[in-house]
């Protein structure tokens, strides 16, 4: 599966990365070399392989449902760019 | 033409838990803002999320309920997009393997009509934080406290036909999570939260017709109101020989009306994959056996002891199972008063709950727990008071913290079954009545009610009035 230069650009937008337009079908090539990758491996037989969801395997710890965090919030704001009455304040986001 | 309308529900129950999701931050709702975020919440550099034990024994909890598979083999994906509350650039969610699948939901519609709703599935997820557009100038405010809570996801098959339908399904599922205490269900915060899609087809036709996605429900009458409103919509759009467009629609319970959010086509690339940052969950069969064994007894089936057992009528016992805490009530002051249970019933749900909404008081906070109400319904049961005066005690009993007994005791307020000294009211009455005594004899039967007050008036209320009937009816016809 070859990719163009329109989804390169639509996965810069998704991903709110900035790209130049110059090196848009450098992104297409390199992108489309690892389809061709994936499409490689897909002819392998993997009927009797389980998916897996991790390399290892290990499964999740559980933590006991305990309260012991603190209240930090001074500290997190004071490296936040802006802040006002205890809210982060960002670009006003319209509806 | 005949159209169907076609409803399937996704519902967001916020989990009872004390801490986040993934972090050992507290849940408590109404915070100072960002007092309650973490660096694992703020999606700081470095930090690893830890999953909660709780929220995984809710999750099976809710499986157990509603009779659905349990993903035994659970796997956390990261759901990819860009808003100011959702500090990581991704919700920690579930994709292609959740913690609870397909499963079903009894619902009993209004006329009594019993519908089988299927479940999807059910998946744990974070929550994001909370977005304040309108206090600031030119900025918006986010506040991080509720990033991190854990949510149940509950999504329905598309099996219900009507507002009403889906009304009685949600009201289903939250009535579950109270009684599984696994959610508080409040829907002015947020904790319990409906999301409708909605389609209309031509009856008949097999293909559903393209949905919208209805949000920002946070009442049962919304629900149905914005339900009604957006099937109209469709039909006018239908008919008008136009096409639905699916998208992400707000109700707007103001103007009574929904309206579009986003086009969902462009915003619904979310490019799920496996996070990284969580392993498998594995659920052991000694996890769910335990958790099994640990169940109460659900709603549906008290109701149907309730009948059965105790002899209550089909609406009594609905309204003493309508949540937990109800009938868990009932059956103590059962239990303990040795009553009836129509007359533990009757107290309940016209003395107490009655109090109960004149103070905006939930039943858990009753000034009057199911101990002492039970002594009072047990001092009623075995006639040492009337009913009259045990609403008088019930009132002393709400505002002190004196118990039945002190407070027949201090005001001598038991009830005189003793005939002769009632006899002897009676007597005094009489005696002192005798205009209103010749014109009873002479054929004016009303009057016996002016006896039995004057004779009540005189024993302070205290004389028992099925015995002070009989005697006073006897005395007057002599």
């Amino acid at each position: 599966m070859a990719v163009d230069n329109k989804v390169v650009e639509q996965v810069a937008h998704l991903a709110r990365v900035q790209i130049s337009a110059e090196s848009v079908p450098d992104y297409a090539s390199d992108m489309s070399g690892v389809l061709e990758l994936a499409a490689q491996m897909d002819q392998v037989d993997t009927s009797s392989v389980e998916p897996m969801a991790h390399p290892t395997h290990a499964v999740q710890r559980l933590r006991d449902d305990v309260v012991d965090e603190v209240n930090q919030r001074d500290a997190f704001q004071a490296i936040a760019p802006s802040v006002e009455n205890g809210y982060y304040l960002v670009p006003p986001v319209i509806e | 033409m005949q159209w169907e309308t076609v409803i399937g529900l996704e519902i967001h129950a916020q989990l009872a838990t004390r801490s986040k999701i993934f972090s050992a931050s507290s849940t408590q709702y109404g915070a100072e803002p960002n007092t309650q975020a973490s660096a694992v919440d703020l999606g700081m550099p470095g930090v690893l999320p830890v999953l909660n034990r709780e929220a995984v024994h809710m999750a099976i909890k809710f499986a157990l309920a509603t009779d659905a598979e349990i993903g035994r083999h659970n796997v956390f994906a990261r759901k990819n997009y860009f808003y100011p509350d959702l500090p990581k650039g991704y919700q920690i969610s579930q994709m292609s393997l959740p913690i609870v699948g397909t499963g079903t939901v009894t619902v009993e519609l209004d006329d009594g009509e019993i519908k089988e709703v299927g479940l999807t599935r059910a998946h744990l997820e974070e929550d994001a934080g909370k977005s304040v557009h309108e206090e600031f100038h030119d900025a918006t405010g986010v506040d991080l406290n509720r990033a991190g809570t854990p949510l149940l996801e509950i999504v329905s098959e598309p099996d219900m036909r009507s507002a009403k339908e889906a009304v009685a399904y949600a009201r289903k599922i939250h009535s579950l999570v109270r009684y599984i205490e696994i959610c508080d269900g409040n829907m002015q915060e947020g904790s319990f939260r409906c999301d409708a899609n909605v389609s209309i087809r031509p009856a008949g036709q097999e293909e559903l017709g393209t949905r919208s996605e209805i949000k920002n429900v946070n009442s049962f009458r919304f629900l149905e109101r914005a339900i009604n409103f957006e099937v109209d919509r469709q039909i006018d759009i239908l008919e008008g020989g136009g096409e639905v467009v699916q998208e992400t629609r707000l109700y707007d319970a103001d103007k009574d009306e929904t309206r579009s959010m986003r086009s969902k086509e462009e915003a619904n690339d979310y490019r799920y994959f496996p996070d990284p940052d969580l392993l498998p969950v594995h659920i052991e069969e000694e996890l769910i056996e335990s958790l099994r064994s640990a169940m109460p007894e659900l709603p549906d089936a008290r109701r149907k002891r309730f009948i059965a057992d105790f002899d209550l009528s089909e609406y009594d016992a609905g309204v003493m199972t309508a949540d937990r805490r109800t009938a868990d009530y009932f059956e103590t002051v059962l239990d303990k008063s040795g009553a009836s249970a129509k007359l533990a019933c009757s107290w309940i749900s016209g003395e107490l709950f009655s109090r109960l909404n004149k103070d905006s008081l939930e039943l858990g906070d009753s000034p009057v727990d199911a101990e002492r109400f039970s002594a009072l319904v047990a001092r009623i049961h075995d006639n040492t008071i009337s009913g009259k005066i045990g609403k008088d005690i019930l009132d002393k009993m709400w505002s002190g913290n004196d118990d039945v007994d002190a407070i027949i005791d201090k005001e001598g307020l038991r009830q005189i079954s003793d005939t002769s000294e009632i006899e002897k009211m009676i007597d005094d009455v009489i005696a002192a009545n005798p205009d209103q005594l010749a014109q009873y004899r002479s054929g004016k039967d009303k009057l016996l009610a002016y006896f039995v007050g004057q004779v009540m008036k005189a024993s302070r209320g205290k004389a028992n009035p099925g015995q002070l009937n009989k005697l006073l009816q006897e005395k007057l016809k002599e």
